[in-house]
């Protein structure tokens, strides 16, 4: 199971960011991201990644933009890293800097 | 890594999946043209190889490929069903039970059974072999018409394949991973580009993260046939939507795949070009040709598909039932829930608990009594009437599934003893307890199996006999006067009364020259080491079995007896209780105690005093032109207490029999939860438990079936004593 940290801002997930633990991180992260103006995301020491994990990203990502708050994810493990090469977003997740719309949209394409 | 419960799952499934598949792979023999029976067969193949790969257990998966891959065949009318390739399909089935048997008790397949897997493997892959030639165009997906337009014509200069995918909302929930194919894919060819998509996920508030949004577009560099590539996809084609375009597709075929795809066309063309798929110069030729089209009509894409001579519309027409009929499958799935049988064990119990506390409250309304209290516990105590009833329900089910498993077991025997015997199922829809489904199966195969090792009879003995060849095989269901019965029946030889009672004597269970009936000859054959068949085979004739059978079913307070006519054939008939809970009662007064009869073998009361007139205590009465045999409950359960004033009569019904049992009060209906007796009190006979009253009280219940048998078997001894009397009394005339 998925354990994670809080700590002001900082959120480290250990584990499985998988179907089995998403429910669960999805409504803390979302909590998470109301009440700090910058939700940032250590995947270091996630060992199993799957799509729906992705999808999670990927959600929360889009959420704190549409907030106007910073998400960044940081430290990506190897399990992490290797999704996001097969699936063509190392650009969307791939790195700690600002998103802002128009960067998804041009990505997306890309 | 994998949670026991989700193993317990694929395994309780799996058994299911493979019942199934039996059941239709027996099916199939008789119908061979039935593409439904077929679909069975490979559904529950496709799934169990889709679910086994999810847990990693390639060895399932590697083997129910080469099944499954059979069975498409077959299904796309390749092969044709015949009765060789429904028996290695059998075995393959029995092969595929081993190893869920094996991942059920976390062991893992031995060398042995790895090799016999094997051996299987390539039995089944010589029917593949047989039909390569038939395959060898693979790759066309729409062979162009000599009538289509020539702007139809025209290709695309990839040499790549496209794959569009979007996944069903189930994806995660059926256990896959959307990246899994992928990597799959990447095992048939070089994937050149993939792009995911994931314009279909809804903003964080609306997201389920468990429902999956994602969707990839692939451009593939294979040399592998479109049939490979597709089967990548077998486990998730029924929920996602999958397009496959083989290198060089028509420019048409682009257009409708962008036609068909949910994303805006601009955004998707780009997509297309992003993959090396299209050129930018071929995009715009696809876009162009769809605004044409869009211009000319907005037609169904069914219709636009038969306008341009790509399809038939007898084709469409049979997708569209096809799409209907998977839609309704689905709707009767959702309609079922897996109940852990221990919650409604749990449930039952303390409905048993309700009604009693329910009748407790009734009394203290009677006692206190209080007109509005009594009229709303009576309220009360109908619902929770319901609610037994209800409760109840849950726990039954058809006694058909266990019935269609003798199938196999009548198959399967009938080859070994190279008898042709044929089952006949009728009453499968009756339903009981869920407990005695499970527990019946074991006393059933074994006097299925009996009957047809020593009932029927070898094929030219049939024929010296004037019956047909084929011998036939019943399996009966129906309720009557609250238990169910379950008959056994064949056409054979039926049981020979000499021979038994000889092997009877022989064997010490009885004293020779002792008077018996036919019906106590016939049960002897149910006395422990008890077999009279000359040739001892492997199926039966040890005379262990019998016993065992009615053991097995006097423990679910059932009985069991045969019915037989020589030469014509023999029936079995086993009667069990519904419920082995809670039943209705008839409270009923002996002296100072109280005992519960059920209440559906209950067929009158009448008072002693009107019926009979015989001072000498007969023990039958005159009941309307009927002899009826009664006891004094009082004598039979050496009762103490006062006598009643007026005795009365019970009438009570099971199987063909009725009785009379006399009572000194009739107290009415009760709602009974059986209790059972303790160890102690076990062996006592006419007694079958005994429940808690509303005051607290404690009630037996009678046990009607063995009075009855009592009553019956001093019935039968009297009438032979008094035949055999006036037998001698003749002789001597």
């Amino acid at each position: 199971m998925a354990k994670s940290k809080e700590q002001n801002g900082r959120i480290t997930i250990k584990g499985e960011l998988t179907i089995y633990t998403v429910a669960e991180l999805k409504e803390s992260l979302l909590a998470k991201l109301l009440t700090n103006d910058e939700l940032v995301l250590d995947l270091s020491a996630v060992d199993e990644f799957d799509a729906a994990g992705l999808q999670l990203l990927i959600v929360i990502k889009r959420g704190a933009m549409a907030l106007g708050r910073v998400f960044k994810i940081t430290q990506h493990s190897p399990a992490v890293l290797n999704l996001l090469n097969l699936a063509g977003l190392t650009s969307l997740l791939g790195d700690s800097m600002l998103i802002t719309p128009e960067i998804i949209l041009e990505e997306n394409l890309a | 890594m994998i949670p026991d419960e989700y193993l317990q799952t694929f395994v309780i499934e799996s058994k299911e999946l493979l019942e199934q598949m039996e059941e239709a792979l027996l099916k199939v023999e008789q119908a061979p043209d039935d593409p439904e029976i077929i679909n069975a067969i490979f559904r529950a193949a496709h799934t169990i190889k889709g679910s086994a790969g999810m847990f990693g257990l390639d060895h399932i998966v590697t083997f129910t490929h080469a099944a499954e891959s059979v069975l498409d065949k077959v299904r796309s009318g390749d092969i044709a069903i015949n009765s060789v390739l429904v028996a290695s399909l059998i075995e393959a089935h029995d092969y595929l039970k081993v190893l869920v048997e094996h991942v059920a008790k976390g062991m893992s397949p031995s060398s042995e059974i790895d090799e016999y897997g094997k051996r299987l493997i390539s039995q089944l892959e010589t029917y593949l072999d047989k039909t390569k030639e038939s395959e060898s165009n693979p790759l066309t997906v729409v062979t162009p018409n000599a009538n289509v337009e020539p702007v139809q014509t025209d290709v695309v200069g990839t040499d790549y394949w496209h794959l569009s995918l979007r996944f069903g909302v189930d994806v995660f929930r059926n256990g896959m991973d959307p990246f899994s194919f992928v990597r799959c894919l990447a095992s048939h060819g070089t994937i050149v580009q993939l792009v995911t998509i994931i314009d279909a996920i809804p903003a964080a508030e609306d997201m389920d993260p468990e429902s999956c949004y994602l969707g990839f577009e692939i451009s593939l560099q294979s040399n592998e046939d479109k049939r490979t590539i597709e089967n990548v996809f077998n486990f998730v084609r029924d929920d996602c939507s999958i397009r496959i375009l083989p290198p060089h597709s028509k420019i048409s075929e682009y257009q409708d795949l962008i036609h068909e795809l949910p994303e805006q066309e601009m955004r998707l063309g780009e997509i297309l070009v992003s993959c090396g798929t299209l050129t930018p110069e071929e995009l715009e030729s696809v876009l162009h040709f769809q605004s044409q089209c869009d211009e000319a009509l907005q037609q169904p894409i069914g219709e636009v598909l038969v306008e341009q001579k790509m399809v038939s519309p007898p084709v469409i027409e049979a997708a569209l039932k096809k799409q209907e009929q998977v839609k309704e499958n689905k709707k009767a799935e959702a309609n079922l829930i897996r109940v852990d049988a221990e919650k409604l064990d749990e449930l039952i119990n303390l409905v048993g608990e309700l009604i009693i506390a329910g009748a407790g409250t009734n009394l203290i309304a009677r006692r206190a009594n209080m007109p509005d209290l009594i009229e709303s516990t009576a309220t009360l105590s109908r619902l929770v009437e319901e609610v037994r009833d209800s409760a109840l329900a849950l726990r039954m089910v058809q006694i058909g599934g266990t019935f269609n498993r003798f199938q196999r077991v009548v198959r399967d025997v009938s080859k070994e003893l190279g008898k042709d015997i044929e089952l006949i199922i009728s009453g499968a829809e009756t339903e009981l307890d869920k407990t005695v489904v499970e527990k019946i199966g074991d006393p059933l195969t074994h006097l299925v199996r009996n009957s047809m090792d020593h009932g029927i009879e070898s094929a030219e003995v049939r024929l010296s006999r004037g019956k047909p060849v084929k011998g036939s095989l019943k399996l009966n269901a129906y309720h009557d006067a609250g238990s169910i019965v379950i008959e056994v029946s064949d056409d054979g030889g039926g049981l020979n009364k000499e021979k038994i009672l000889n092997k009877a004597i022989e064997r010490n269970l009885v004293a020779e020259g002792a008077n018996l009936t036919d019906k106590e000859i016939y049960n002897l054959i149910f006395e422990a080491g008890f077999s009279t068949a000359e040739t001892v085979s492997n199926l039966s004739g040890r005379g262990v079995g019998m016993d065992v059978v009615r053991r097995n079913i006097q423990a679910l307070r059932g009985t069991v007896d045969i019915e037989s006519q020589e030469g014509l054939g023999s029936t079995i008939r086993i009667r069990l209780p519904l419920t082995l809970a809670i039943i209705d009662g008839f409270m009923v007064g002996v002296g100072n105690t109280v005992f519960v009869i059920p209440l559906d073998m209950v067929v009158e009361c009448i008072e002693l005093k009107a019926w009979t007139n015989d001072e000498r205590d007969g023990q039958c009465l005159n009941l309307r032109g009927e002899v009826l045999p009664y006891r004094r409950l009082r004598d039979y359960l050496n009762t103490q207490g006062e006598q009643g004033q007026r005795e009365n009569v019970v009438v009570v019904r099971y199987g063909d029999h009725k009785a009379g049992l006399v009572v000194d009060k009739l107290m009415g209906e009760f709602q009974t939860v059986i209790k059972p007796l303790g160890k102690l009190f076990q062996g006592e006979k006419g007694i079958g438990g005994f429940t808690i009253l509303g005051n607290g009280d404690v009630a037996l219940i009678v046990d009607v079936p063995s009075l009855m048998n009592q009553i019956e078997h001093e019935k039968a001894v009297e009438e032979m004593t008094v035949s055999r009397a006036s037998r001698s009394y003749a002789e001597v005339i």
